[in-house]
């Protein structure tokens, strides 16, 4: 019984600490977007990579002390969600580099850790149906898919911000900050395409898991329209980026406002 | 004697509208017009003419009676008299010679600091020395004006207003396509702004250049010069679905791209963004373009708006160059007030020196003397002459003389009889 308080304390200090580190490489990203010191973003970096770590072990922790993977109340999916933006921004990070991104995803990491920080920590058993190994498969792939479209959103709003610089010709505080239009560009096709993998695979475990709970691949409940209609959504972008060319400042803004609209029907869902 | 005056006159972006300017440009070339302006009976003569301006420089002994034999050259039928003085600006003396400086450091030009009107200069000087159109002023004032350019170059930043805003052009370029290694780029007519961008576009490493042109023949040298292809400017339609940066600088009066026409472009270029940079004034480019989604213009006046950020800079450069070309002007002038008195000098001496030896010869011709008595008597009379002389001398080379006044110069060579046997000038 200590055993099980141990690990519940170790875990809440481990929420802690993962807030404190993401709130200090938050800070430091904005800094650093102020400045421009190469430094800072180094500094920058190295925290959000250390954050990444302690929310990995917060989450494995509360699989430890809870007995299934944690992604079920609303504070665990949307702790997972940031987990998973970190990971995805991580990931991204080796294969470009897209000037002053940081920042942005930074906050919204730090933005989705607060709104699990809000919500109750409280542990809610899980009806015996749901227990499968479906359960990490699914609510996990489909995070990671939100991970990828909330770096898209990022980049999104990054290129609205510099398009309207250019096509206003006052060039002021975000044309020397921000990346090229392409490179942003190339950036939210990038994470489309991954995140809409990811959400599909997401859907197609979501129907066999559905079938092994309720013995139906597919029952009509909110949950499930609001996952078809995102589904719709993203396939729609895909779909125009990719056959019709659309890019530019309707895609980016289609990948914001999809991703505005993913946020609202997941709080809606999940309360 | 009179002096010898310098005068311009001319046209150039501000004072003339480009309809007119345009009116008034040679079209023969150079020597046609050199040979016309040879029966105007002026001394000495050059002619100018770019795609901003047309300046008529000469030397003439009177400048009131040559300035509208001047004004009809410059404006033959093309323009009603009574617009003559309305469009053109005349400048003498001194101010022509200020004016000349100006122009070709480029401070005059419409774009401040572009490079290559010093090269226009040299080229109409050119032509004018070949045909014996002009003589010791003139050639000593091009001269004098090259340097001038080529010292302000070197002691201001004024050049770098024209390359920044060839830069800023590139920087905005970068902002909108980030890597530009595989761009294409469409050069619409031959100004001189354009190819400067141009040449940065390509020191960026763009991929192509092609350049459209009213003149086949002119596209396809300066094609040659960037090592692209050329096109008509029918063809500039079907080009937009291919490039991506298009820089426009034709004379043309009227828009040579339409919004309407490059809105369906978009979708065959699966709306791939395309930046227009309008270099022409009057604008070729429609300013509707810029409400195309993936499309964005950009004017002189908005490339010029980036780089305002250096501008308190620049104008401290400008000021700096204005002084240096003031500061040569002034040269200019001694050295000109200088040919005037300087010949008048070596006449009265001439005058003194010969009068003195036919007196002396004559008058050792009628005597027997040794040489040593010869010598003393030689002596004498030189003396005499220079002691004579000495006071004139004093006042010619004196500061009242050099104030440009030439009455007093005028006096002394009336007093001494010099006129009749002017010296050589």
């Amino acid at each position: 019984m200590s055993q099980v308080t141990l690990i519940q304390e170790i875990n809440y200090l481990l929420f802690l600490a993962v807030l404190a580190v993401t709130v200090l490489s938050c800070a430091v990203y904005l800094v650093f977007f102020l400045y421009q010191k190469n430094q800072m973003r180094k500094w920058a970096r190295f925290l959000l990579i250390g954050s990444w770590l302690l929310q990995s072990g917060y989450i494995i922790t509360r699989f430890i002390s809870i007995g299934h993977t944690p992604i079920t109340t609303y504070h665990e999916a949307v702790f997972f969600f940031a987990w998973a933006t970190t990971t995805a921004y991580i990931s991204f990070r080796w294969r470009y580099t897209v000037k002053n991104f940081g920042t942005f995803v930074s906050v919204l990491i730090l933005g989705l850790l607060l709104g699990s920080a809000f919500a109750s920590r409280e542990v809610i058993p899980l009806e015996p149906a749901l227990q499968s190994l479906w359960l990490p498969v699914h609510a996990g792939i489909s995070l990671v898919a939100y991970g990828f479209f909330g770096l898209a959103f990022c980049g999104g709003l990054m290129y609205l911000l510099q398009e309207r610089e250019l096509k206003s010709r006052k060039l002021g505080y975000f044309f020397s900050r921000l990346p090229s239009l392409e490179a942003l560009d190339q950036l939210n096709a990038h994470c489309l395409a991954v995140g809409f993998a990811f959400l599909t695979l997401g859907m197609v475990s979501g129907i066999f898991w559905s079938k092994q709970a309720w013995a139906t691949y597919w029952r009509w409940n909110p949950k499930e329209v609001c996952s078809l209609i995102i589904w719709l959504i993203y396939l729609v972008q895909i779909h125009q980026r990719f056959t019709v060319g659309w890019r530019g400042r309707l895609a980016a803004l289609m990948i914001v406002g999809g991703f505005t609209l993913v946020m609202i029907t997941l709080w809606l869902v999940l309360n | 004697m009179s002096k010898k005056h310098i005068s311009l006159i001319g046209v150039n972006h501000k004072s003339t509208p480009l309809e007119v300017r345009e009116k008034i440009a040679l079209t023969g070339g150079y020597e046609e017009a050199l040979n016309r302006l040879r029966n105007e009976q002026v001394l000495e003569f050059y002619l100018l003419s770019t795609c901003n301006r047309v300046e008529l420089l000469w030397v003439a002994e009177d400048t009131v009676e040559s300035t509208p034999k001047m004004q009809r050259f410059l404006f033959g039928e093309a323009v009603v008299p009574e617009q003559w003085d309305g469009y053109s600006y005349v400048y003498r003396d001194h101010e022509a010679v200020n004016h000349l400086f100006k122009v070709a450091a480029s401070l005059d030009s419409l774009v401040v600091g572009e490079a290559q009107i010093l090269g226009q200069i040299k080229e109409a000087y050119r032509y004018a020395s070949q045909f014996g159109c002009t003589g010791p002023l003139l050639n000593k004032l091009l001269h004098k004006a090259f340097s001038v350019a080529k010292r302000i170059r070197s002691e201001t930043g004024i050049g770098s207003a024209a390359v920044s805003i060839s830069s800023a052009a590139v920087e905005l370029a970068r902002k909108i396509f980030g890597n530009l290694d595989d761009k294409k780029v469409l050069l619409i007519g031959a100004g001189e702004m354009a190819e400067l961008a141009a040449e940065h576009l390509l020191g960026q490493g763009v991929k192509g250049i092609t350049v459209a042109n009213r003149t086949l023949s002119r596209a396809v040298d300066l094609a040659q010069r960037f090592n692209g292809s050329a096109c008509s400017l029918e063809e500039i339609t079907e080009q937009i679905e291919t490039v991506d940066i298009i820089v426009s600088s034709t004379g043309s009066s009227e828009l040579i791209i339409r919004s309407k026409d490059v809105r369906p472009l978009m979708k065959i270029r699966r709306n791939r963004p395309l930046f227009f940079i309008d270099i022409a004034v009057p604008r070729d480019l429609d300013p509707e373009l810029n409400e195309i989604d993936n499309v964005f213009l950009y004017d002189i006046d908005d490339l010029s708006q980036v780089v305002e950020m250096n501008r308190s800079e620049r104008d401290k450069e400008a000021v700096k160059a204005a002084r240096i070309v003031e500061e040569e002007t002034l040269k200019f002038s001694r050295w000109q007030e200088g040919l005037t008195i300087t010949p008048t000098i070596s006449a009265l001496r001439a005058k003194a020196d010969e009068i003195c030896t036919s007196e002396v010869s004559k008058t050792l011709a009628r005597m027997e003397l040794s040489d040593s008595d010869r010598q003393k008597v030689e002596k004498l009379a030189q003396a005499i002459t220079a002691k004579m002389l000495h006071n004139p001398l004093r006042f010619l080379k004196s500061e009242s003389c050099r104030k440009g006044d030439d009455s007093k110069i005028d006096m002394v060579r009336t007093v001494f009889g010099l006129e009749n046997d002017d010296a050589d000038r």
